[in-house]
């Protein structure tokens, strides 16, 4: 006789639907990793239903081997929206894993009633149903670190958006505090934003501080350098600001040549030839107390 | 064919303004250099601006282009300014290793002309004492 793997999964979901559903849940509200106190009783039942009606519709609809198929999308786009929404109220993957597999020892249970003594298609049918729920809890971890992966993407975004200022210090000067490493990305980011930021502006003058890069290596010179030029072929002088004795020496003991731009020490000290060389000066309006 | 297309030179006193509006090729350069050189001779220039505020694509040919005629008008004693880089071309010119370090740059027109009055009146001032020693 020749029967399709898991065949009797299918009929065993269709005929047992009720009774699996309730021990399914009980077992699940036995667990711990249900976390009772994320997500209330009459939702997870609900969930536990719905889960179990595609899961009983696809089965019926198909090939238990190939969750991919088109047969499977409900399943999919339940687990899906499960994964996800759990992964937001702080459930781990593993926790949420366990929705899936705690179906296997009611559904195996079930097989073995059905099934009897005929031991070799018993054995055939539970492999069948575990490869299945193993499919599926699988793809729910795997939804669960892509939603991880776009927050963390989403956050480098904004962290490459913040961490790179251009603010207008004075008339026709501008000052970039570069906070962090600088690689060829973020060079690119601060590049564009600064000479936008010169177009907008008609600056004449723009300071690149340097105090919050950790360390400044042959190849983030070399990124710095690039800015300078591209600056100065917009028109605008660059001048680098908070070096720290330790960068000094970095700089000199790698040979790295900044004989072309102007440096000083502080941002302070950068400002005021800034000043002097658009012409302005800035002073007391009373003598100090 | 007529060389149709010309980069007009347009004087403006001692300065030349040069506007490069299309497309540069080989021949267009030519051309520009051919032009710009005589006209500085002819009009006893002694700065260029060139202006290249509508370029919005570079190669190293542009860029060997305007660091060879800043080069020609050096020799000619007039000073070369390049006007109005966008940021996409300054960014693309960097990138090529063309920093153009023998050309002076500003970000406008107006700019450029105070950059080029200041350096000639030092200039100026600066020859008289060199004229009283000899070299």
């Amino acid at each position: 006789m020749v029967r399709n793997a898991g065949s009797r999964v299918a009929q065993v979901l269709e005929k047992h639907e009720r009774d699996l559903l309730t021990a399914w849940v009980d077992n699940q509200l036995k667990t711990s990793a249900t976390r009772r106190d994320l997500i209330p009783e009459a939702d997870l039942r609900e969930q536990s239903r719905e889960f179990l009606r595609r899961l009983r519709d696809a089965a019926a609809g198909g090939s238990l081997d190939d969750i991919e198929a088109t047969s499977w999308q409900p399943v999919r786009d339940l687990l899906r929206e499960l994964s996800t929404e759990r992964a937001r109220h702080g459930f781990t993957p593993s926790e949420t894993a366990t929705f899936v597999f705690s179906l296997k020892e009611p559904l195996f249970s079930r097989l073995r009633q059905e099934i009897g003594m005929d031991a070799a298609t018993l054995a055939e049918e539970t492999w069948a149903a575990s490869l299945l729920l193993d499919r599926l809890g699988l793809f729910t971890t795997e939804i669960h670190q892509q939603g991880r992966e776009d927050v963390i993407n989403r956050q480098n975004e904004e962290m490459l958006e913040l961490s790179t200022p251009v603010v207008e210090l004075w008339e026709g000067i501008l000052a970039l505090p570069l906070i962090g490493t600088l690689d060829s990305a973020r060079t690119q980011v601060v590049m564009e934003n600064l000479l936008q930021r010169i177009v907008e502006t008609g600056a004449s003058i723009a300071i690149i501080d340097i105090t919050g890069v950790p360390t400044v290596d042959t190849l983030v010179a070399q990124h710095l350098l690039k800015t300078v030029a591209a600056a100065r072929l917009m028109g605008a002088d660059c001048l680098i600001s908070g070096i720290r004795p330790q960068i000094a020496q970095t700089i000199v003991h790698l040979g790295v040549d900044l004989q072309s731009v102007t440096t000083k020490a502080t941002l302070a000290d950068a400002f005021a030839v800034a000043l002097q060389r658009t012409g302005q000066s800035v002073g007391r309006v009373r003598p100090p107390a | 064919m007529a060389d149709v297309d010309r980069i007009p030179i347009i004087k403006m006193g001692e300065f030349l303004l040069v506007s490069i509006q299309v497309d540069m090729h080989d021949r267009l350069a030519i051309t520009l250099q051919d032009d710009l050189t005589a006209s500085i001779v002819k009009n006893h220039a002694r700065g260029v601006l060139i202006d290249i505020s509508s370029l919005e694509i570079v190669d190293s040919f542009i860029g060997r282009m305007l660091a060879n005629i800043a080069a020609m008008s050096r020799v000619l004693d007039a000073e070369t300014v390049v006007v109005g880089m966008r940021p996409a071309v300054a960014i693309t010119l960097v990138e090529l290793g063309m920093s153009l370090s023998g050309v002076r740059t500003a970000l406008t027109v107006e700019r450029a002309m105070d950059m080029l009055r200041e350096s000639l009146g030092s200039a100026a001032r600066q020859g008289s004492v060199d004229a009283a020693r000899p070299e």
